[in-house]
């Protein structure tokens, strides 16, 4: 069994080709969540080329650490790496959000293999993370790991912070939560639409082990913390990192316009080139 | 199975039978919101303490969580007051529901007969929302020896299950429970002239009125619906070709329950006379008992829908 897989030699090179991915799905289907896809790109790259503990060839892998992708709006994201470490040919991305599709618009567990939950509506993943925490204890799979990626926009749900409050009282060591905050949310800055800082604080106010004001694209930043994550004990981890929406592609960056729309002909030719570059 | 006392609530059959069903090897765990004591989910935290988790008041979570554990392949019972598992609606439908993973929710406290904690408490919505949610069987006990039968049928069921339980002790009616089966109507009396169909604490309250009726010339069917869905067409069409008239008798607002499902799918097969027993406003303190009288809950309220649709046949 591979407990971490074969990662791509060139984490750099991964990362460029996710976010050609991203762009190239999102255009293909005139929809789809770009900038959240953008700003998460280094964190899933990183976590699936030298943390998660996982086997594309078997999915099911019981033992398996679970990825929880609680944004489930940035499905391209979490496709591109799925793809990206044979889960499914790369061909199959072009599919994403057309009829037929086992890659549909919103995460749906087990569709396709390797999505490990179902998303959309924000604010349950952390939860069912901490279900399948408790769970991996109980069964004596002391190796495994949960790792549970939220928007900071998403902080904004209550049922958050009901699983923050019981991660703690449960100490469900081993539970990852890895927070992207990219300032942006659906329909403007999270300071203007809703201010959920200090999330540190309020995180280490809850019982967890946090670290933060991290560099979400600093690829050694990222592994380190996540390092740090493992070597915490006796309670849940909260990586907080500071990324930015639309990351990699000039015209994106930090633009709330690019949340949940398209790019034109245009914009999808200059980004390429970009990430060609 | 021990000889049944007269008088239980539907609430008490969940912790010892989970108890039983664990120590037969099922892969049980338990979740519970802060009311495991009322929904008797408690006593299987004594006996099996690993395999209880509490999250509060804090149904959102609790839900969730439990699809968590499910996707850990354990089969999860998440208990709370009907009302209170309402407060998780989206996370039934997309933790639980679409990803069709093995949660039984157990809702205890159901209906008006919650009695004297008034409107807030009382639950008369739930079938209809967990009969919109694909995937769910939804099922009422008549009295704890289904219950008990019921909760058994949910861990043997792969996938969403729903369990409405109610608070006071009422008569029971079965005496044992191998009789239930998933997705099958009980007739619990034959007759020619109507069918009563009915569900919960309304059943053994219309084996009364069958019996006043009897008095009058009139004969009722009388068929237990624990199941709500998936819902016994084949039995509805039966009653209406049989009896030509149809009475539904539920605790539970009447535009969306029970009543209106079977109105929907005889509509399609067999459309008789109907007539419906339930509620067209919210309920208010009161003893169990009254709190169903003031909604015509009783025997008498549902004799006097029988006759009204015979006099339509």
């Amino acid at each position: 069994m591979t407990l971490v897989s074969e990662s791509p030699a060139d984490l750099v090179g991964l990362t460029r080709r996710m976010r050609r991915h991203i762009v190239q799905m999102v255009y293909n289907a005139k929809s789809g969540h770009i900038g959240g896809s953008l700003s998460s790109t280094e964190l899933i790259a990183v976590l699936y080329s030298k943390f998660l503990r996982h086997d594309p060839q078997n999915p099911d892998w019981h033992e398996r650490d679970r990825f929880v992708m609680s944004k489930g709006h940035c499905t391209p994201v979490q496709y591109s790496v799925l793809a990206e470490f044979g889960y499914f040919p790369v061909e199959e991305l072009d599919t994403f959000r057309q009829k037929g599709t086992r890659l549909q618009g919103h995460s749906i567990l087990g569709k396709p293999p390797g999505v490990d939950n179902s998303a959309g509506a924000l604010g349950m993943g952390l939860s069912f993370g901490l279900g399948i925490r408790l769970a991996q204890r109980l069964q004596g799979l002391d190796d495994s790991r949960v790792w549970v990626l939220m928007g900071d926009g998403e902080q904004d749900e209550g049922q958050v912070w009901e699983a923050a409050m019981a991660a703690a009282h449960h100490q469900a060591e081993g539970l990852i939560a890895v927070i992207d905050r990219n300032g942006i949310q659906n329909d403007d800055f999270t300071k203007i639409t809703m201010s959920s800082e200090p999330l540190d604080k309020k995180y280490r106010a809850f019982g967890w082990h946090v670290l933060s004001d991290l560099d979400g694209h600093d690829l050694k930043t990222v592994e380190q913390a996540y390092q740090w994550a493992l070597d915490q004990h006796g309670g849940p981890v909260c990586l907080i990192f500071d990324t930015v929406k639309g990351k990699g592609i000039s015209f994106m960056e930090h633009n709330p316009a690019f949340h949940g729309a398209p790019p034109s002909d245009e914009e999808f030719e200059q980004a390429m080139t970009e990430l060609a570059e | 199975m021990t000889t049944a006392p007269a008088l239980a609530a539907t609430r008490d059959a969940l912790g010892p039978t989970l108890i039983r069903l664990q120590q037969n090897g099922a892969n049980l765990i338990v979740v519970d919101a802060d009311l495991g004591k009322s929904t008797s989910a408690r006593k299987f935290r004594d006996e099996f303490p690993d395999r209880f988790f509490t999250f509060g008041v804090a149904e959102q979570n609790m839900v969730s969580a439990a699809a968590g554990f499910a996707a850990m392949g354990h089969t999860v019972f998440a208990t709370t007051f009907a009302v209170f598992i309402e407060h998780a609606f989206d996370q039934l439908r997309m933790s639980v529901a679409q990803p069709n993973l093995n949660v039984k929710i157990v809702a205890s406290h159901g209906g008006v007969s919650v009695g004297e904690d008034g409107a807030s408490a009382q639950s008369v919505e739930d079938f209809a929302l967990f009969s919109s949610l694909l995937n769910f069987s939804v099922c009422v006990p008549a009295d704890v020896v289904e219950a008990e039968a019921i909760t058994e049928a949910a861990v043997n069921t792969p996938g969403p299950f729903y369990i409405r339980t109610a608070r006071p002790k009422t008569p029971v009616i079965y005496t044992e429970s191998a009789r239930f089966e998933l997705g099958k109507a009980d007739m619990l009396r034959d007759g020619s002239d109507l069918t009563i169909i009915a569900v919960g604490l309304l059943v053994e309250r219309a084996q009364r009125a069958a019996d006043q009726l009897a008095s009058e010339g009139i004969e009722a069917r009388v068929l237990n619906m624990s199941t709500i869905r998936p819902l016994d067409v084949a039995a509805l069409e039966a009653a209406a070709r049989d009896t030509g008239a149809i009475v539904v008798a539920e605790e539970h607002l009447s535009h969306t329950g029970l009543g209106a499902m079977c109105a929907q799918a005889l509509a399609t097969c067999y459309p008789v006379p109907m007539e419906f027993v339930g509620l067209d406003r919210y309920g208010e303190s009161a003893t169990w008992s009254e709190a169903l009288e003031l909604m015509g809950l009783t025997p008498e309220g549902v004799a006097d829908a029988a006759r009204k649709v015979v006099a339509r046949k």
